[in-house]
């Protein structure tokens, strides 16, 4: 199995390493990082512009451009933004701010999403299913941007209800926050709730029609009859051989998700102040910095690269017949 | 010379069975996807809403960028019935014009994709061998990319560009339905149907458009169906990033933008859009179940009885 | 009193347009030690009553009677406590062991689990242990190491041995049989049928099984109940059964089975048209459509099952018409050969293989790929067909058969050895030359459904291969036409799609397709093997008309050995990839050479009682 697994790597990083390249190669066609510069009233001196230009290497071509990047990002250098700052450092921080936002979020509506789904197709039309299945359906119809406003308002109503500020949406912590560790947490978690109740609830929404349909596909299987007529019930043989085999398909959608997450945070993180990765790839957009987008680009690339390893594993995990070799 | 030994006729055949009012499968689909009223009503709405957008403004008192200095950030009135935004604009005007560009370029995009995907998926899936495995590479590759990520790099330099953000949002929202095809032609492909024309002779393209198409066609159809809500969506995302339309002309997702500040002081300004976007979404994935359910014959069709004991 | 009590049971199920009734009133007992079978073709409601009597039927199902195992009613109960009845007091096998096992647990544990679901108290390990016995029993080898394998590492036969052992886990006193050996390869079949019977001894069980094979009846049941439209028939002892059957529906059944001692050519006895649909019956007799010694009182009523001699019941009015005269002669047919006119010259040879060799690699890796092995499907398989004979090619799954024919229907130069087609050699062929081969050439296929396309109308199915040789309209429509007539359907039919015929007719439309291009050479890949006995029948009949009547040649590949002792001349019995004997039809049958032959031919159940 680790050949196997050794194998999927490999072709991975080589789909990385294009994906970086074309990513480095469109920003750096489309961006004028000078424009800013150039935009500024008055306009600087031709010496600094163009000292500006060698600064960034905007003088090479484009693939010497990309050859300088590429050889350091091989060395853990991300380069320099715009502004001269690095960006590699900033990246680790952004990257720590946005984990924190998403992973509490995502974990809980995969997990939640699995069984919701899962006993919506044993409860399979009654009310409850019907009720759940046009909840997600709306669910998933709502936008994160829209979603997280929506419950904003809510929680601005809730706050004024209990008469405290019980639920935080600016930022991550609370600039004024003190005292010990205990406030510190609750202060954090205060502002957790609203951003991770949006991406859970879209990852519910999503990951439990996609469970139900699975579920439902191997509802009518054989072996499920077989249970049956050992003489479990029709509830536990769905639970303990139905569901199993039907967690197995959803190892391959959990790697295609993970690409969506990325893009659901740059609008949680813009609407809630937080500053991660999201608000970091608008900023890097504004100020056409090619370095900055890249190295967006190139994280991004490796955390589905990362996902798409994990289903694998998940994968031959729950399914044996998968296991050759 | 013996004549076979049974001649079967057809009226024998069903024996009881009024073989004139057998229905063809056009109407059993058609029968079922009726059944399913929730996918009818969203069907009404968005044809509706389609029409209403276009045709309604003509008849508005106010046109989308008509300032109304008499008011400004009103609540819904008679006058304005979604009230005005801080500049005195009429907010059911932009709505519509809003909608207008989230529909045409949702059903433009959702088309174009699914045109992508069919082709390339029953390529991949009937030929297998180099071309499979090199379309199905490529597929990786655009996959692993955080293709939101780039539309947004090149769109942020064509701002407003209608026709970028179409093609665009089509070049990179084919992959995941492509898959699927290919999954399915390639089952097709080994069905005995498909076999018996190859040796009949009849030419690889005349297969896939005769044999293969239609029985993919289900699946094609509950995509696009899909898709449309999926590329609304979309192009809803890079407006309200300021990526996509630019102003002065509106989308829901520029709307949304500039709602959302105030949504807490004037949450008309918010909510009326913010509602027209998650209807119009609604209704096509409600469109996409109900075709689901009526064009897959594996679908508990049967009607269902009372609880069990 | 007896094990098992049935009254007046019925099954419903509501679909789209009416409400089909499956079964229409069944009674019949099950005592302890007998194997009692239900016998019928597809649509007869025999799988609907035993799924009835076991409770798993699909919720929408109505089902109203009565069920009294131990004296104790089962219609009604919940499903909590049917499930304690299921897997303790009845033990059922399903018909497709490749899917009947959870792909995710060992075999073992799935064996355990039945014993711990209804004796609390087995530890872990006992219940371990006893499946390990239980392999044992059932004839695994190495039981304590395949204990520990996934379903997907056992073959089809094993995996029914598998599903018999949780049957038989907690000792139950009925066992029901759903198609036990259907899915099954002829020798498989037979080791499972011993191994029923080794679990009916072990048990003391009283058995249901339900077969469409006669063969099976004859080997492994006490009594039978033959049905039709959803309800019995004719029920008797297996030897009263078959020696003094007195419903024409029964006799027609045991005169469409193909015999392994019949003469190449024997005509067999089909029961024309097709069998009722479920959702409108006609008042009267179902069978009355069908029957020959239909008379006007047939329509009138349906017959009540009555006993015409002791402990034979029948549902039929005409049974004196019966009685003492052969199926032959209640339908109307001739079943004896036609005089073969001798051949003073040999035959010509329109098809020669030599030496041929397909080999498949098995590769992994996704993006480099990477040999690791390869598999011989055909290894070195050399045979001649020669005009207006049938050649059959019998073997079981993976002997390579239907690959071989695949192989001479591609027309491309094979791997290594030579394909001749009326005497043009295939590595030859260009892509015009190919066309006119392909004329001459032609396929039909197992699954009927399956090989039409389903929206499609008949007409254009017909037209399809005419077209695509550049036939014209109006030459098109006339041959259509004609094709129709030739495979004994109607002008009409032309217009209606695939799905609203039934499975017989299908077929018969695969032929007239073949028949298209008007060609010498017809390929048949297991042309009847999905098709209800009195079916194929129909169709084996109407194969050997065309054969006469047109001088076509037959390559026939079947698994089915009294399929293939009707239509062939010479038969090539393969194994693993080789010919392992070929000869003259009657020689192979009647005095096989080869081990595996001889085997072959010991496995497949005869429809005659015989001792057991």
């Amino acid at each position: 199995m680790t050949r196997f697994l050794a194998r999927r790597l490999l072709n991975y990083l080589v789909l990385l390493a294009l994906a970086s390249f074309v990513a480095y190669i469109l920003a750096a066609w489309q961006f004028n990082p000078l424009e800013n510069l150039l935009s500024r009233n008055p306009r600087p001196p031709e010496a600094v512009i163009e000292a500006k230009r060698l600064e960034l290497h905007l003088d090479k071509p484009l693939l010497v451009q990309f050859g300088l990047w590429a050889s350091g990002v091989v060395q853990g250098d991300f380069g320099t933004t715009v502004s001269g700052q690095p960006v590699t450092d900033e990246l680790w921080r952004r990257v720590g701010v946005s984990l924190r936002l998403l992973v509490l979020g995502s974990v809980i509506g995969t997990v939640a999403g699995v069984v919701i789904g899962a006993w919506g197709a044993i409860r399979q039309y009654r009310l409850s299913d019907r009720v759940i299945t046009a909840l997600s359906l709306l669910v998933i119809s709502t936008p994160s941007f829209v979603m997280a406003t929506l419950l904003i308002l809510s929680a601005l109503g809730l706050n004024s209800a209990f008469g405290v500020q019980l639920f935080e949406f600016t930022g991550e912590t609370s600039p004024d926050a003190v005292g010990g560790a205990w406030n510190q947490f609750v202060d954090r978690l205060q502002h957790l709730v609203l951003p991770t109740l949006t991406l859970a609830l879209g990852g519910m929404a999503g990951y439990s029609r996609y469970q139900r349909n699975a579920m439902l596909d191997v509802l009518g299987q054989d072996f499920i009859r077989t249970a049956r007529a050992k003489g479990l019930t029709r509830r536990r043989a769905l639970f303990k051989h139905g569901l199993r085999t039907a967690l197995i398909p959803m190892a391959t959608m959990f790697a295609y998700s993970f690409a969506g997450l990325f893009t659901g945070a740059v609008f949680v993180e813009k609407i809630f102040g937080w500053h991660g990765m999201g608000e970091w790839f608008i900023q890097g957009l504004n100020t056409q910095d090619i370095n900055i987008i890249s190295a967006i680009v190139v994280f991004a690339g490796v955390t589905v690269l990362l996902a798409g390893l994990l289903s694998d594993i998940i994968y031959a995990a729950l399914d044996p017949r998968v296991r050759v070799t | 010379m013996t004549e076979p030994v049974t001649t079967e006729s057809s009226t024998t055949a069903k024996s009881g069975v009024d073989v004139a009012s057998f229905a063809s499968r056009r109407t059993l689909v058609l029968r079922r996807f009726v059944r399913n009223k929730p996918a009818v009503v969203s069907i009404a709405i968005l044809v509706l809403l389609f029409i209403g957008c276009y045709a309604l403004p003509p008849l508005l008192p106010y046109s989308y960028s008509d300032l109304d200095y008499f008011a400004l950030q009103q609540p819904p009135s008679t006058d304005h019935w979604f009230g005005t935004n801080a500049l005195g604009q009429d907010l059911l005007a932009q709505t519509l014009r809003g909608m207008q560009k989230s529909l045409l370029i949702g059903v433009c995009v959702a088309f174009i994709s699914t045109v992508i995907a069919a082709t390339v998926g029953t390529i991949a899936g009937y030929f297998g061998g180099w071309r499979d495995r090199s379309l199905m590479w490529i597929v990786d590759l655009m996959l692993v990319v955080p293709s939101f990520l780039l539309i947004t790099i090149v769109v942020q330099r064509t701002k407003g560009d209608i026709v970028w953000m179409i093609v665009l949002l089509s070049v990179f929202s084919w992959m995941i339905s492509s898959r699927i095809v290919r999954g399915m032609t390639m089952s097709l492909r080994e069905r005995e149907f498909v076999v018996a024309a190859r040796y009949m002779g009849v030419s690889n393209t005349r297969i896939i458009l005769r044999h293969i198409i239609p029985n993919v066609a289900s699946i094609i159809i509950i995509d696009t169906a899909l898709n449309v809500g999926i590329a609304v969506l979309a192009e809803t995302a890079l407006s309200y990033l300021g990526f996509g339309v630019q102003p002065p002309d509106v989308s829901l997702g520029t709307l949304i933008a500039s709602g959302t500040p105030s949504a807490t002081t004037f949450p008309w300004l918010f909510l009326f859009p913010a509602g027209a976007l998650v209807l119009i979404i609604f209704c096509a994935n409600l469109i996409g179940d109900g075709l689901r359910d009526a064009l897959d014959p594996s679908s508990k069709a049967l009607r269902r009885r009372k609880a069990r004991k | 009193m007896s094990l098992l009590e049935v009254s007046d049971l019925t099954v419903a199920f509501p679909t789209d347009s009416d409400v089909v009734n499956a079964v229409r009133g069944m009674n019949f007992h099950v005592d302890p030690r007998e194997v009692v079978a239900l016998v019928g073709e597809s649509g007869a409601g025999k799988s609907a009553s035993a799924m009835a009597v076991v409770g798993l039927l699909p919720e929408y199902a109505a089902v109203s009677g009565s069920v009294r195992l131990h004296g104790k009613e089962l219609i009604g109960l919940s499903d909590q406590d049917m499930s304690q009845i299921r897997g303790k007091t009845i033990g059922t096998v399903f018909q497709d062991p490749m899917s009947a096992l959870t792909p995710v647990y060992t075999v073992g544990d799935q064996i355990a689990e039945a014993i711990e679901i209804h004796q609390r108290g087995t530890t872990r390990r006992a219940a371990r242990a006893r499946a390990v016995e239980l392999l044992d029993l059932v004839g695994i080898a190495q039981p304590e190491r395949r204990a520990r394998a996934f379903p997907h590492e056992l073959s089809g036969g094993e995996r029914q041995r598998v599903v018999i052992a949780i049957a038989i886990a907690n000792d139950p006193d009925l066992l029901i049989c759903d198609e036990p050996t259907t899915a099954l390869d002829v020798t498989v079949q037979a080791q499972i049928l011993e191994v029923l019977k080794t679990a009916r001894d072990v048990t003391n069980a009283g058995v249901l099984i339900i077969t469409h094979d006669l063969g099976v009846v004859a080997e492994f049941a006490n009594r039978a109940l033959v049905m039709y439209a959803g309800r019995p028939v004719e029920t008797a002892s297996v030897d009263e059964l078959y020696e003094n059957r007195r419903m024409p529906y029964t006799a027609g059944l045991l005169g469409s089975v193909s015999r392994l001692d019949a003469a190449q050519g024997s005509r067999l006895v089909p029961i024309p048209g097709a069998p009722p649909s479920m959702a409108a019956l006609p008042p009267g007799c179902p069978f009355e459509p069908r029957c020959p010694l239909a008379i006007d009182d047939c329509r009138i009523a349906e017959p009540e099952l009555l006993e015409i001699a002791p402990n034979h019941r029948a549902a039929c009015i005409r049974t004196d018409q019966v009685a003492g005269r052969s199926a032959a002669q209640i339908y109307g047919v001739s079943t004896e050969p036609p005089d073969t006119a001798e051949e003073a010259t040999d035959p010509k040879v329109v098809l020669r293989v030599r030496d041929l060799v397909k080999t498949y690699k098995l590769t992994k890796g996704v993006v480099f790929r990477r040999q690791v092995g390869e598999v011989r499907a055909v290894d070195g398989v050399s045979f001649e067909l020669q005009q207006g004979r049938t050649l059959g090619i019998v073997g079981e799954s993976g002997s390579g058969k239907s690959t071989t024919l695949h192989q001479i229907l591609e027309l491309t130069a094979p791997q290594s050895g030579s394909i001749e087609v009326l005497g043009t050699d295939i590595a030859t062929l260009d892509s015009r030359s190919r066309r006119a081969v392909r004329g001459d050439l032609q396929a039909v296929f197992q699954d009927p459904v399956a090989s039409l396309d389903p929206r499609l109308p008949v007409f254009e199915v017909l037209a399809e291969p005419l077209s695509a040789n550049g036939f014209g309209k109006k030459q098109i429509d006339e041959r259509v036409a004609e094709l129709l007539g030739i495979v004994g359907l109607q002008r009409a039919d032309a217009s209606r799609y695939p799905a609203e015929f039934s499975g017989g007719q299908k077929q018969r439309i695969g032929i007239a397709r073949a028949l298209a291009l008007q060609p010498k050479i017809l390929a048949l890949d297991e042309p009847v093997s999905a098709l209800d006995v009195s079916i194929q029948a129909g169709i084996i009949n109407l194969l050997l008309d065309l054969q006469e009547r047109f001088g076509l040649s037959y390559l026939f590949v079947s698994h089915d050995l009294s399929v293939v002792k009707h239509l062939a001349h010479r038969v090539a019995v393969m194994y693993k990839g080789t010919i392992v004997e070929q000869g003259d039809g009657d020689q192979v049958f009647s005095n096989p050479q080869h081990e595996y032959t001889r085997r072959l031919l010991a496995a497949v159940p005869q429809p005659e009682v015989n001792r057991r």
